[in-house]
Order: C-alpha cells, then sequence, then structure tokens
C-alpha cells in the first residue's frame, strides 16, 4: 500500500492532483485518510521525480517476429513499448486495479449494464499532431472488434455489440450487462491509433508519453519523449532504449555492469545471488499469474470427485512456493483469484498440505494405479521440478504420479487443453469476471478443467451485469468455493513478478495489473543520478 | 531454444569428417567421378574440357551440385517444418489462439491449400529471387535478412581475421617448438578452450571484462545509424568468444598437417639435399599441408555465420542465428526458408571454395593423369 501512497505523494508534490482528487483516490485504494494531511505537509520533502536521462531497460521476450500492429502484439517487450506511445481509453489503478481515466474522461453505465457512455477527453494530440477524435476511437473499437481481425484483445471485445458516437459521446451496447466493462477496455491491445490503424496499423503513432524514435522487431526499440503529453504525471525521462535480452544471464550481467537500468523476468533462483550487488534493487510485485496442474473434470479417471480432492490435498502449495519460486510468491487455494482483484472473497479457508485427508480420498475413490501428469518446462519456469515435487508430496498420501515430461514445443498445441492432467500457466485477466469467462465457463474455448456446470455459468452470468458490489461479491465467493471444491484445478502458487533495477531508478509503481508496473515501467521512473 | 536451429554442432562434429573427404586424392576423384557421370549426357566435349581445363570443370559441376543441394535443401527444410507439431497460426497465437483466430490465419496465409501448392509457389518466388514476406510480421523477409547477414558477417569477418591468422601462426610456432615447452601450452591452453561450451566461454567473459573490470562493451547490440568503432567495440566480447571457441581446431589441424608432412621422405631428402629450413617449409612442405588446413578454416568460417546462435543470445547480438530461430519458433516458414537457403550456401560456397584453393596450391592436382 505504501507504494502506491507515494505514488499519489508525487502526484500532489507535482501539482498534478487537488487534494479533493488525492483523498477520493486514497479512498479508492484504501489508503487510510488520517495519512492524507500528513502527506500534503510532507510532501516537499519526499522525493520529487527528476526528469531528463536516458533510461535503458533490457527486456526478455522479443522475436524476430514481432509485429508493430498493437492487435497483435504478443510478447512483454511489445506489451511495454505499446503502453511507451499509446493510452487506452482506460486505465486500471495501480494497486487496487479500479478502472481510473485514461482518453475517456469519465463514463456512465445504464441500469443494466448493457450499455455505456463515455466521455473522450479534447485537447489530446497524436503525435504526428492530429488531434484525437470521437471518429479515431470508434475506428480503434471497431478494427478490434472486426470477427477477421487478429487482434489479441478480440474474445474481450466479442462482447459489445455496437459502437457508436453520441455526439462527441462514444456508446457501446454489449450483448449483454457487463459491469467491468471500463476495466475490459484496459487491454493493452486496445491503444487509440489515429483513424483506428485502419491506414496504417503499424505505424506506432498515439498519444503516449513516448515516440518511438526506431525500432528493430528483435533486437531494439528507442523512444523520445513526446513534448506534447496531455498528461503531467509521466514521462520524465528525456529517452527510453529497450534492449532485447532474452538469456536470463545476459540481463542479469547487464544490470550487475550498470549497462541497464531496469531488466525483468529475473529467475527466482538466482534472485538471491543479484541481491548482493550493491548497486542492484529486486522489485517484486504481487501478481494475478498463477502456475497449475489441471484435470479434465470429464474425463476418466479424473471424473471421480474424490480423486480429484485427493490429488488437491496432496499438494505441499508451501514448499512450492519456497522450492519453485524461492519464497517468490504465494501459496494459491485451487481457485484462480486472489487478493489483487477487486472484489476478491475475503476468509475462505486456505487448502493445506493433508496427506491424511489425501488417502481418506484417494481410498474413496477407488482408484487404483499410477496417475499420468504430463509437464513441460515451457508451462511454467520448473514447471517438471514441481511435478516431481508432486509426486513426491502426493507418495506420503500413498498417490502414484508418473510425470512424463513433454517436448516444449508444440506443448501449447499437444498437451494443454488436450490431454486430462498437465501443468500449465494462467496469466492473469483483469477482472474476476473475464478469469471465469475466459477458463471456467462451459463454452469457453480455454475451459482447461473441463468445468462443465450450468449453475456456474449462471451465477457468473448474473455477476457480471450486478452493479452492486456487495451481492457481486457474494456471488464471487459462492462461484470460488465450486471451483475451490468441485472444479478440476489444483493451484499451488501465484508467483510475484521478479524484476530488478539499479538503485538510480526511483518512483516504481508495484502495479497489480501486471508485469513490469502493467507494462507502466518505463513512462513511471525517473533516474536520479 | 538450442534444439530448434543451427546449433553448435558442425564446428565439432563435421570437419573431421569433411576434412578427410576433402584431402587431395579426394578432390581429385570427385572430379573424375563427376565427369565420369555426366560423360554420357555431354559427350566427348565435357571429358576433353575436363582434362584440358580441370578447374573450370570442376568449378562448372560444382556449381551445378550445389543448385541441386539447395533444392534439396529448401525440400528437407519445408518437410522438417511441416513436421513440426502445430502450424504457424497455432504456434504463433500460443496459449491464446482461439478457434477463430487461428481460422483467421490459416485462411489469410493460404496454409489451408495443399502442402505441394504452397511448397511450389514458394518456389517460384525463390527462383526468381523473392523470398516472400514472413507471416509475423508480415515485412519483406529479403529486407529483414539483409540487415541480420551484414550484422552476421561484420561479427564472422572480424572473428576470422583475428582468429585465422592466430591459428595458422600458432600451429607453426607448436611444430617449431614441437614437444617442448611452447607446444605443450599452445596444446594445453587450446584443448581446454575447445573443451568448455561457448556459451561458458562467453559468460566468463562478461564477468571479468564486463562486470568486474567495467573495460568491454556490454550488451554488444547493433543497431542501423551505430557508428563504426561504436560497432567494433560493442564485438569486441563475443569477436574474442569466437576465437577462442574457433582457433585451438584450426591451430591443431594446421600443426598436425605441417608435422604430418614434415616427416615424409621428400622432406628428409630436401634437408639431406641441404635445403635450408624456410626453403624446405615454404616451397615442399606447406603446399601438401595447406590442403586440409584451408578445409578446416573453411568449415569453421562457415560455422562463424551460420552457427553461432549461443554466443547471439549470450551476448545479445542481432545476427541471423537467433532471426532463425525465432523464425522456427512461431514455424514462420518463409524467413526459416530463406534463413536454410543462405547457411546451405554458405557451406556449399565455402567448401567449394577450400577445395579450388586445395587444387590451386597442388600441382598434381591441378594437372591429374
Amino acid at each position: 500500500m505504501s507504494d502506491y501512497k507515494n505514488y499519489l505523494a508525487n502526484q500532489v508534490m507535482l501539482g498534478k492532483m487537488n487534494r479533493r482528487e488525492f483523498i477520493g483516490r486514497s479512498l479508492a485504494a484504501g489508503v487510510a485518510l488520517s495519512s492524507a494531511g500528513t502527506l500534503f505537509a510532507t510532501s516537499a520533502l519526499a522525493q520529487e521525480p527528476k526528469k531528463g536521462g536516458h533510461l535503458k531497460l533490457g527486456l526478455e521476450g522479443a522475436a524476430a517476429t514481432d509485429s508493430k500492429d498493437p492487435a497483435k502484439a504478443l510478447s512483454q517487450f511489445m506489451f511495454v513499448v505499446g503502453r511507451n506511445w499509446g493510452d487506452m481509453l482506460v486505465e486500471s489503478e495501480p494497486l487496487t486495479g479500479q478502472p481510473v481515466p485514461a482518453l475517456a474522461e469519465s463514463w456512465e453505465p445504464s441500469a443494466d449494464a448493457a450499455t455505456w457512455t463515455f466521455t473522450i477527453r479534447k485537447g489530446v494530440k497524436f503525435h504526428d499532431g492530429k488531434e484525437l477524435t470521437i471518429d479515431d476511437v470508434i475506428k480503434t473499437l471497431q478494427r478490434h472488434t472486426d470477427e477477421k481481425s487478429e487482434s489479441g484483445a478480440l474474445g474481450v471485445m466479442k462482447s459489445i455489440k455496437e459502437i457508436k458516437a453520441d455526439g462527441d459521446k462514444l456508446v457501446l451496447v454489449l450483448t449483454e450487462g457487463n459491469a467491468d466493462l471500463p476495466l475490459l477496455l484496459t487491454d493493452y491491445h486496445l491503444v487509440i491509433q489515429p483513424n483506428g490503424g485502419f491506414d496504417n496499423p503499424d505505424a506506432m503513432i498515439g498519444t503516449g508519453p513516448y515516440k518511438v524514435a526506431s525500432f528493430e522487431a528483435g533486437v531494439r526499440a528507442t523512444f523520445e519523449r513526446n513534448a506534447d503529453d496531455w498528461r503531467q504525471d509521466r514521462g520524465f525521462v528525456d529517452s527510453i532504449e529497450m534492449i532485447a535480452m532474452n538469456d536470463a544471464t545476459a540481463r542479469i550481467a547487464a544490470l550487475s555492469s550498470g549497462q541497464v537500468h531496469y531488466i525483468n523476468r529475473v529467475d527466482p533462483k538466482t534472485v538471491d545471488l543479484l541481491k548482493r550487488a550493491p548497486s542492484v534493487e529486486i522489485l517484486s510485485t504481487s501478481g494475478r499469474g498463477h502456475y497449475v496442474f489441471i484435470m479434465h473434470c470429464n474425463t476418466a479417471p479424473f471424473d471421480n470427485s474424490d480423486l480429484r480432492m485427493a490429488l488437491k490435498y496432496s499438494m505441499d502449495r508451501e514448499n512450492m512456493v519456497q522450492t519453485i519460486l524461492s519464497g517468490y510468491g504465494k501459496v494459491g487455494n485451487d481457485f484462480p483469484i486472489n487478493s489483487t482483484y477487486a472484489l476478491f472473497p475475503e476468509g475462505i479457508e486456505q487448502r493445506a498440505y493433508d496427506p491424511d485427508k489425501a488417502a481418506f480420498h484417494y481410498k474413496k475413490s477407488g482408484h487404483s494405479g499410477p496417475v499420468l501428469l504430463r509437464t513441460s518446462d515451457v508451462a511454467f519456469p520448473n514447471a517438471v521440478d514441481a511435478a516431481v515435487l508432486y509426486q513426491q508430496s502426493a507418495k506420503k498420501a500413498g498417490i502414484e504420479i508418473e510425470v512424463k515430461r513433454e517436448p516444449g514445443d508444440g506443448y501449447w498445441s499437444n498437451v494443454w487443453n488436450v490431454q486430462p492432467f498437465s501443468t500449465s500457466y494462467w496469466g492473469g485477466r483483469p477482472t474476476q469476471d473475464q478469469m471465469y469467462s475466459t477458463a471456467y465457463l462451459s463454452t469457453a474455448d480455454w475451459n482447461d478443467t473441463r468445468f462443465l456446470r450450468p449453475d456456474f455459468d449462471k451465477l457468473l452470468l448474473e455477476a457480471r451485469s450486478e452493479l452492486d458490489e456487495a451481492k457481486r461479491k457474494d456471488m464471487y465467493r459462492t462461484m470460488a468455493m465450486m471451483v475451490r471444491d468441485e472444479g478440476g484445478l489444483i493451484l499451488p502458487m501465484f508467483n510475484d513478478f521478479v524484476n530488478a533495477s539499479t538503485k538510480s531508478v526511483k518512483g516504481y509503481v508495484h502495479d497489480i495489473g501486471n508485469d513490469m508496473s502493467n507494462g507502466y515501467v518505463a513512462t513511471r521512473v525517473w533516474l536520479d543520478a | 531454444m538450442a534444439a530448434l536451429g543451427p546449433d553448435t554442432g558442425p564446428a565439432l562434429t563435421i570437419p573431421k569428417d569433411a576434412g578427410g573427404e576433402s584431402l587431395p586424392p579426394s578432390g581429385a576423384a570427385t572430379a573424375t567421378t563427376g565427369s565420369a557421370a555426366t560423360g554420357d549426357v555431354t559427350g566427348s566435349f565435357w571429358h576433353r574440357f575436363t582434362l584440358g581445363r580441370p578447374l573450370a570443370a570442376l568449378i562448372i559441376q560444382r556449381l551445378g551440385l550445389s543448385v541441386g543441394l539447395l533444392f534439396a535443401v529448401s525440400l528437407m527444410i519445408f518437410g522438417g517444418v511441416e513436421a513440426l507439431p502445430g502450424d504457424f497460426a497455432t504456434t504463433y497465437l500460443g496459449q491464446s489462439a482461439t478457434p477463430q483466430a487461428v481460422e483467421n490465419i490459416r485462411k489469410d496465409l493460404g496454409l489451408d491449400r495443399p502442402l505441394t501448392e504452397r511448397y511450389l509457389s514458394w518456389l517460384g518466388g525463390a527462383v526468381q529471387g523473392d523470398f516472400g514476406t514472413s507471416w509475423a510480421s508480415r515485412n519483406s523477409v529479403s529486407e529483414q535478412i539483409g540487415n541480420r547477414l551484414g550484422n552476421s558477417l561484420f561479427l564472422a569477418f572480424f572473428a576470422a581475421i583475428v582468429s585465422v591468422p592466430l591459428a595458422v601462426a600458432l600451429g607453426m610456432l607448436a611444430v617449431q617448438f614441437r614437444n617442448r615447452l611452447p607446444d605443450r601450452i599452445i596444446n594445453v591452453v587450446s584443448l581446454a578452450a575447445i573443451s568448455l561450451p561457448e556459451f561458458f566461454v562467453g559468460y566468463l567473459l562478461i564477468l571479468f571484462f564486463a562486470v568486474q573490470m567495467g573495460v568491454a562493451t556490454f550488451p554488444a547490440t547493433v543497431y542501423d545509424g551505430m557508428g563504426f568503432t561504436d560497432r567494433l567495440s560493442a564485438i569486441a566480447l563475443p569477436v574474442a568468444t569466437l576465437v577462442l571457441v574457433v582457433l585451438a581446431h584450426m591451430m591443431r589441424m594446421t600443426r598436425a598437417a605441417i608435422l604430418n608432412v614434415m616427416s615424409s621422405a621428400y622432406v628428409e631428402t630436401a634437408e639431406l639435399k641441404g635445403l635450408g629450413a624456410f626453403r624446405i617449409i615454404a616451397r615442399h612442405a606447406a603446399p601438401n599441408a595447406v590442403a586440409p588446413v584451408i578445409n578446416v578454416i573453411a568449415l569453421n568460417l562457415a560455422y562463424l555465420v551460420v552457427g553461432v546462435v549461443v554466443v547471439e543470445v549470450v551476448f545479445v547480438y542481432p545476427g541471423m542465428g537467433q532471426y532463425m530461430v525465432d523464425a522456427v519458433t512461431v514455424r514462420d516458414m518463409p524467413v526459416v526458408q530463406a534463413c536454410g537457403l543462405i547457411f546451405a550456401a554458405f557451406y556449399i560456397f565455402l567448401n567449394m571454395a577450400a577445395d579450388i584453393l586445395a587444387i590451386l596450391a597442388n600441382p598434381r592436382l591441378r594437372h591429374p593423369r
């Protein structure tokens, strides 16, 4: 929480936020109001963002095959690139995950949450000098909604039935009510482009704090500060250089030799070694991504709920977090939501490793013989080790697990979502609704646990259009319990995002939204020489 | 990752066989068998041509063969990538593939057409010098490769001009002091360098020169508009790594070849005739030792261009190897094909050059009986 408070404090200091706005946002974030007064008093003492300097990032995830079109952005590298030059309509609050205005100034749902009206910010200019119009916004959303598009946001946009202008306001009509619509528009593919990017999707011209100076796919990207940026609370460094570094050791060497200021994807196994370097700071942020062991609920032998329960109790979660994540993570509770989501259902009992209960359920299930688990290190880092650890903890409960290592190449098309018991990874989604709709709705393409429950589906749809938050939270609790106790998901851990920077990098915001300060790392930090 | 692309293998495995194969006698043999095989098609003209101008005949024949080889390579790459699990659409989209998106991409790229049709249409373009556009980035393959190939050649060139003279000189030095201390030192050090995996050599150099002493540039990323001296300083560490990796091999071959020749009867005769040591080496020993050395050098040069993906990754150097691996990972066929062809062409060209040089260096091969 203190990170976010500092972030807000900085905004206050910079005069970018008045007192009223600050209190409003603090309330939203749950910052104790008492601290607000002192913040305003002491803000002059707090560290002020410094302008200028050349920020260098060494990032994993770039490939020569990366497309400049934000609709097709897939890699971690392109995620940050898009955040640098573009803006979405809505952003998510770094600490609470609530939607906050970006290019949309404000929004209003209809009573059934099926029609949303957005007021688009005025006076915003694209990098080419053109002014942002309602037309650009509409065209952008249309491009991503097109069935023929290859947009990564197509799944998110499918629920939008109609995109139209009402004067200078944007009206979105949905196929059904969705209280989370603003959060869906935070998707990093949905960068607003001139004429929606229909003319030239690869132009990389947007409204963001940095202009693209050069870009070579899989190698390097450089940016210059956009002097006409419509926001003053971001874009502190003068220029950014992003270098593709796919080798973990190379990233660490580059950081510890001071050649770059920031690296992503630090292997938890080497974090402790990296910590010893005096100039390096480890930046670990709780995230929504989770490492999972998934069983198909409709396939023998996993159609047996007692066997599923036995396998859930056989998982030594604490040990997994310590061993596989070197402590950089949180234990999971067999439902895909953690406290970083808005409306997280608190107080659900943590499932623990219990060989006795596991043995009891195993006996009750009547299953005999080994259970085949397929895995590969592409599922998540050290997945094979995790599978072997699991094999050992299950053995103590008398359950024999046979670990089969599959080739990493083609794992996602041949094993995951195909074989009945495998390891996998889920990145988080902006909302609980999104997470459940993507992977637990009966009709979802990626229902990788074959969780087919009409009552769950019905509840999910009801919760989606429910504008009363208390009621909604209750529904999410029921759904979490269903997945936890009856689903095919074994969720031992949520991984932290482990990144690192030199100590001269200041103002890093631990954003729960996604890795690398939700991709905004380069626009939020400043360099203190 | 490493299993996907051209790997580190060639430098360590192929040279021995290939070197042996292209030793002087077999070079001549290839030429004669070739002429015999083509004899019935072109008649006695080709036969006379072969006898009269063996070198020109060899070059023409090799060029013809290499076209056939390239064709076979393209067929194998196409088949190989097709045989990999998953096609471009599913692997490109990865875990986030929806049936709709997969369908769109397949239709867009014509992946729904039959295999042979796709291959033939690609071949048709390639013959006319059009390698098509990358499926993933939708950019022209030729344009992208031009850039990457330039980087690869830049790195390979500097590694070569350092390592080749050094290797030959060290080899001669080792002969000069054979079985004495300098020879032993050279041998032990070169054996150690060849035994260490290249990425490990790279990490060691990074650790000492970039992290601890801070004298070398790291990462070695080069980009458009970078000054020549900046580029040179950027590639210092990767060049050093490559030199260490290829040096031992060439050095040992030089040493062995010269030693071999020096122990032959005619060198002894020359010695007994009272010729000076330099004259013996230059006029009598060197021409006979040069063929195997050139072959090893050629293979190492080829390796420097096509086999250095691990070094590229470690040093964050944007060369061809990484480009091809990226493409194979998502089954970006036009890029994989183009890279594969270029790699194959390099091997064929360098081997041909080695054979020709070997023939030029040896009068017995220039004038076969």
